[in-house]
């Protein structure tokens, strides 16, 4: 198959095609993603979300360019991944904050790679550290922030650079229930104001289908798609729509999705 | 607009609250200096009963004595300048050679078992080949400290570009940082409290090198005047000597841990 031609989905932003993914494991060989294909549109949200070992993160790690595929590929704007580049911001769950750095020092970090003038660094960052709401705290290191402005911080640093895209990693996942919830009605918050594409990584079932345009199932062993669901629910997601029934059919959904192909594997 | 409307900023936490860490510190200190004052008694007793020690005000004239005629001050400057020297010339070899090993493949695999080679010998022990091969003035002297440094501080820092967190490479890389940013502004600094601790033990070391190789080979130092003064049974001398290396070497250890605070107090303690 000749990769140039120009697919039914020629105008994704990013176009995973039959991406594989192995490691080798002693003597056997561990399949972490199984001819994985997936097309995310322009300012499309999607997430991901399975069982551990399905290879969600391996997932997000190809398209972020800090691995390589077995085979297959990936397209951004049309173009094939071979490393990272600043039109993927990228979200750790560990928030991967420079400690040595203030918070605006930090969210200034790729702006300065970039070679942009001090006057303009100061004035990006303030633009995003306010965006974040972390203002007060611009100057602080990060050992003084709780972890959820620590994820602001992360991800103040990510949209500096103006990147197209956000992966992010299960970026609320080390947080208490409560932070997780305003943490997500923030980044939609931010997002319908500065729309990006997102490609969202998370094992929690509420977390997909509250943020989600479109959820995306995926199973273990070997990691693959089990399901894509679409979340017809209106943006701005309030808490009127958390607590809506369609919000819990979906969910339902979802859950059992996530839930039965884990019964099925644990019978292998 | 957009923002957090919904946030509320939790203040820092800092353990316990400052007052009773205060109490705590104040606790300390007196203990500390209860504990001075006892074993000042208790060496003061055992010089009066019958042991062959100078008591602690023989030591004090004994002191000042040297400090006035001013062969205190030679020997400190004598002993320092040796110490820094090496210490320094130490470091400042170390630190490259540590970023080498942990950056690049090739050099660990060049450097290693050499240094590991190396690592297993006191320095001193290679003094007398070192006192045949460069003689007996400053030269040999200065070369084992540096060597005990190198040692300490090479390994420290070589540990700590390894173990910086993969996490933060790839945050890096992810803004866009090719390999030179990557080292510059995260192995760098990431890796800085691996080598103020690698410096600190150089500096011990170094300073317990520089007492020894005096004591076998030296015209001036204090390790030199505690080498003179025992064939004369000057025990007072002796004991000058001993607390001139212990204040020094303690001096110069906080100076160290000081700029371990500043440059490294953006660490998480966990």
């Amino acid at each position: 198959m000749s990769t140039d031609t120009p697919t039914l989905t020629g105008t994704a932003k990013i176009s995973v095609r039959d991406t594989r993914k192995t490691f080798a494991l002693k003597d056997e060989e561990f399949v972490a993603l199984d001819g994985v294909s997936l097309d995310v549109a322009d300012n499309e949200f999607v997430t991901v979300v399975g069982p551990s070992g399905c290879g969600k993160s391996t997932l997000m790690n190809i398209v972020a360019g800090l691995e390589t595929p077995t085979s297959g590929q990936v397209l951004v704007d049309g173009a094939g991944v071979t490393g990272p580049g600043p039109e993927r911001g990228v979200i750790f769950q560990q928030y991967a904050l420079f400690p040595w750095l203030t918070v605006r020092k930090n969210v200034e970090f790729g702006l300065k790679v970039a070679g942009l003038p001090a006057a303009e660094r100061r004035e990006r960052s303030e633009h995003y550290v306010r965006l974040v709401g972390l203002e007060q705290f611009a100057d602080a290191l990060p050992k003084t922030l709780s972890g959820g402005m620590k994820q602001r911080c992360a991800i103040a640093r990510a949209y500096a650079v103006n990147p197209s895209i956000l992966l992010m990693d299960e970026p609320f996942g080390a947080l208490d229930a409560l932070t997780r919830v305003r943490l997500q009605e923030q980044l939609l918050d931010t997002w319908s104001t500065e729309k990006r594409t997102v490609l969202f990584i998370t094992h929690d079932v509420d977390e997909a289908v509250f943020l989600a345009g479109r959820v995306v199932v995926m199973a273990a062993r070997p990691g693959r798609i089990h399901e894509v669901i679409d979340v017809n629910l209106p943006y701005p997601r309030t808490e009127e729509v958390r607590l809506s029934p369609e919000f819990a059919e979906l969910r339902n959904r979802v859950w059992r999705a996530v839930y039965h192909q884990t019964q099925t594997q644990t019978k292998n | 607009m957009t923002t957090s409307t919904v946030s509320t900023p939790t203040p820092a936490r800092n353990g316990s609250p400052p007052r009773r860490r205060a109490g705590k510190h104040a606790t300390l200190l007196t203990l500390n200096a209860v504990s001075i004052v006892g074993g000042i008694g208790v060496w003061w007793v055992l010089a009066l009963t019958g042991l062959q020690l100078p008591t602690p005000p023989e030591v004090l004239a004994k002191g000042i004595e040297l400090a006035a005629s001013g062969t205190l001050a030679e020997d400190l400057l004598a002993s320092l300048g040796r110490v820094l020297a090496g210490f320094l010339l130490g470091s400042a070899a170390a630190i490259p050679v540590g970023f080498l090993m942990g950056w690049y493949v090739p050099a660990r695999g060049l450097f290693e078992p050499w240094i590991q080679f190396f690592r297993t010998i006191p320095p001193l022990a290679l003094l007398p080949l070192v006192l045949v091969l460069m003689g007996i003035g400053e030269l040999p002297k200065v070369f084992v400290i540096f060597l005990a440094a190198f040692l300490a501080c090479v390994i420290s820092t070589y540990q700590g570009v390894v173990s910086v967190d993969r996490t933060l490479i790839n945050a890096a890389r992810v803004l866009g940082a090719k390999d030179g940013t990557i080292f510059l502004r995260v192995v760098v600094p990431a890796s800085s409290p691996f080598i103020l601790v690698g410096m600190r033990v150089g500096l011990g070391s170094a300073w317990a090198t520089l007492v020894a190789a005096e004591l076998l080979a030296a015209q001036a130092g204090l390790g030199f005047r505690m080498q003179q003064a025992q064939t004369y049974y000057d025990l007072a001398t002796i004991f000058v000597s001993i607390v001139a290396i212990g204040v020094l070497g303690l001096v110069m250890d906080r100076l160290l841990l000081l700029a371990e605070t500043r440059l490294t107090g953006w660490q998480e303690r966990r």
